[in-house]
């Protein structure tokens, strides 16, 4: 009897065995494909053949050289210059961009008032539009508004990033949501402003959530193209790295500057790889509210 | 619907309307129709007041000075073209400034917004006015404005959080779809050279779109088509495999579990930009993969990943796999997590096999949360701009046409706006965009439990 029952175990533990094997194949095969196009743009960084066209996956022979062609010829690309706009236009947007999501996710999810449920579905209906299709109306009320050329551009860069963010508030009012209402009210009781509530009460309670937003917000300038493209021009002085990199891969820069540009696309996604992963605990977490199910 | 729309009403019902002002104010109420905040004056609230005058004088101001000719020119979008004149006493030529329809269009809707915006302020003013008479009239305490500004931090905190975010969208989002949404009634196009001066069109571009006989109304069905059948390739495959990914790697068993999210997630944090770009070069046909695939005698020739129609469009897609699953992968690793493990012990109890758990308590519950996400990500898809013009910019184009064989209405939107400069047929696919999704959103959001139960949440 015991015996027969050890045989059943030992051969359900083989068979467990194998689909264990086999799941951490898969998963090893999947991990690689994943990683693949990113270690091939670190390897494409440090490699000390020119141009876009090789014939071996790993380089013959390896050189920091495009990294330092990165932050010394400024003549034609100037890359420090386009790092730091776009750390200064990232900057702004970020705590412009915070305090407008939080504000009104507050709103939406705190307090009740008339115009509440017709903001909800206006924003749910302005979401749905194309974002761009509006991107020429905003380069020409910009451009009313004095604000398309020279010293303005990174202004114009930090409005158009941050002016209309007050609607992704969804993620964030979901998370308020999940703050017991009790707390609000036990404060009131005692008092307190709703200022003081959502300043002492809610807002220390949604750390995950403002680390979701305050990095979702810095990074939109580095990832954006587009906007940065329409409304810089051909106005080098302002560009941003994305556009930069863009640039590298046009027909007469690719053959020089590949090789940098996956530099300059290593530098860029470090930082930000860097924050995300940090975060990424918040990320899941703002995600799916503040007290678990 | 109705039924919450009349509750909604009845919560915030208030006896100071603009209505009961009209009807029974009394003389200095009336009179503050005409000169705003002159009742909440009359009734010593001295600084409400003047603000209401301030605003008043500030419109009158902007109307006379530019207000009215700006209305006046909105019907007309402007006639004069631009002409060389002869200056005798320079003898130069010079150019007189000529009409710039845009321009007009731009400031004749924005001088619509400003009188909207005044007219709420003007309500406001009306029953403020009327307020202050009657708590006057009955004794009650009139809030001084030092009260005023307290209660912005109070119960009208709200007002003073959503001014500034609310005047941003206005400005930066609305302001600018109601003015592109214009300009698909014009003839605004480099078509017959309309790029200065332009005229309303009435619904001509959208009879354009739609006629089938028509080479624009032709491509566009095809787009249409091609973006539905993407949008929902792109949203089902990923949500099935990335949920089969999380459910893999959240098994008992799997080892470093940490260790594998992180490898997926990792192309998270790579902006997406750079990794498509990078995905591009790669695949051209003198990219790495081909070069290799040739240099080991897999195959005999390049492999067309974006010329031929066909192969363009499973490239997309399967590399916007590449780029969904780990969010997917994220999404319902948390959900995963939630799921209360009562559940999963109730049904072992019961001897449930492990298909059947995952079809009863995983998908269900799964489905019940990812609804509203798998809809933003259906809108997301269709408005997935930087997959495809980042990795195949549209092609494979056909000779003679606007839109290739990957274009989506977006990428499609672009072309005809930034390279062809048909701004009122761009709009129009703006519109067309908007309305296919508005149609899917509306019908799914509606009947989702989070949007019908929204204080049930807990």
């Amino acid at each position: 009897m015991t015996g027969k029952k050890k045989e059943l175990t030992t051969g359900a533990k083989v068979r467990k065995k194998i689909v264990n094997v086999i799941v951490h194949v898969i998963l090893a095969i999947l991990a690689f494909i994943w990683i693949l196009p990113i270690f091939w743009v670190v390897l494409t960084s440090f490699r000390a053949e020119k141009g876009s066209y090789v014939t071996t996956f790993f380089p013959k022979s390896y050189t920091l050289d495009n990294y330092i062609k990165l932050f010394t010829d400024t003549t034609i690309l100037n890359f420090p210059l386009m790092f730091r706009n776009t750390f200064v236009i990232a900057i702004f947007t970020c705590i412009i961009s915070t305090i407008f999501v939080l504000s009104v996710s507050y709103c939406m999810s705190r307090m009740r008032f008339k115009m509440r449920k017709p903001f909800m579905n206006v924003a749910m209906i302005l979401g749905l539009f194309p974002g761009f299709m509006s991107m020429i109306a905003v380069y020409y009320i910009l451009k009313a508004l004095n604000m398309s050329e020279g010293s303005m551009i990174p202004i114009a860069l930090i409005v158009v990033f941050s002016a209309g963010t007050g609607l992704n508030f969804y993620v964030a009012k979901g998370f308020f949501d999940t703050i017991p209402k009790a707390l609000d009210e036990a404060a009131i009781i005692d008092g307190a402003t709703r200022w003081k509530i959502f300043t002492n009460i809610t807002v220390p309670l949604s750390k995950p959530i403002i680390v979701y937003t305050i990095l979702t917000s810095f990074m939109a300038p580095w990832i954006d193209f587009l906007f940065a493209k329409v409304i810089c021009r051909a106005d080098a002085k302002y560009y941003t790295v994305s556009i930069g990199l863009w640039k590298m891969l046009e027909k007469e820069y690719i053959d020089n500057w590949y090789t940098s540009f996956a530099a300059g696309a290593v530098l860029v996604s470090i930082p930000i790889a860097i924050l995300f992963l940090m975060t990424q605990k918040f990320y899941v977490e703002g995600m799916s509210g503040a007290v678990k199910g | 619907m109705k039924k919450a729309k009349v509750g909604n009403n009845k919560e915030f019902a208030t006896p100071y309307t603009v209505t009961n002002a009209v009807t029974k104010g009394d003389f200095i109420t009336k009179l503050s129709m005409l000169i705003m905040g002159l009742g909440n004056i009359a009734h010593k609230q001295i600084g409400k007041g003047i603000c209401f005058l301030l605003v008043e004088a500030a419109y009158i101001w902007f109307m006379i000075k530019s207000g009215i000719y700006n209305l006046s020119m909105l019907p007309s979008l402007g006639w004069r073209e631009q002409e060389k004149v002869w200056n005798e006493k320079k003898s130069i030529y010079e150019y007189t400034a000529g009409d710039q329809s845009l321009l007009l269009l731009l400031y004749g809707i924005c001088t619509v917004f400003i009188t909207l915006a005044f007219i709420l302020v003007w309500r406001e003013s009306v029953k403020s006015s009327y307020q202050a008479e009657v708590l006057a009239k009955n004794g009650k305490h009139l809030k001084t404005f030092k009260e005023d500004i307290k209660s912005l931090f109070d119960q009208n905190l709200y007002k003073l959080l959503l001014a500034a975010p609310l005047m941003g969208i206005l400005v930066f989002t609305i302001l600018p779809l109601v003015f592109m949404i214009a300009m698909a009634f014009t003839n605004y196009s480099k078509v017959d050279e309309h790029l200065v001066l332009f005229d309303w069109v009435g619904l001509a571009n959208f009879a354009k779109i739609l006629n089938f006989g028509d080479s624009i109304g032709r491509q566009f069905y095809s787009v249409l088509g091609w973006t539905l059948i993407w949008a929902v390739l792109a949203t089902g495959l990923n949500f099935i495999f990335g949920m089969i990914l999380a459910i893999v790697i959240n098994r008992k068993d799997t080892k470093c579990k940490a260790f594998w999210r992180f490898c997926f997630v990792l192309s998270i944090a790579v902006p997406q930009f750079v990794s498509l770009l990078i995905m591009r070069s790669m695949l051209q046909p003198t990219g790495i993969v081909n070069t290799l695939l040739l240099k080991y005698g897999i195959i005999d020739m390049a492999l067309p990943f974006f010329s031929s129609a066909t192969w363009a469009r499973a490239t997309v897609v399967i590399i916007n796999l590449w780029v969904g699953i780990p969010y997917t992968l994220l999404q319902v690793t948390g959900i995963l997590q939630n799921i209360p493990g009562e559940l999963y012990e109730a049904a072992k109890i019961d001897g449930a096999n492990a298909v059947q758990v995952f079809f009863k308590i995983t998908l269900p519950y799964m489905l019940f949360v990812m609804t509203p996400y798998m809809i933003t990500q259906f809108t997301g898809n269709v408005n997935n701009f930087n997959v495809i013009f980042l990795l195949s910019g549209g092609n494979p184009t056909g000779v003679g046409d606007t839109a290739g064989k990957t274009d989506l209405l977006v990428t499609w939107l672009y072309k005809l706006t930034i390279d062809k400069n048909y701004y009122n047929l761009g709009a129009v696919i703006g519109i067309m965009t908007f309305i296919v999704l508005a149609i899917v959103a509306l019908a799914t959001y509606r009947n989702t439990a989070s949007y019908k139960d929204e204080e049930g949440f807990m």
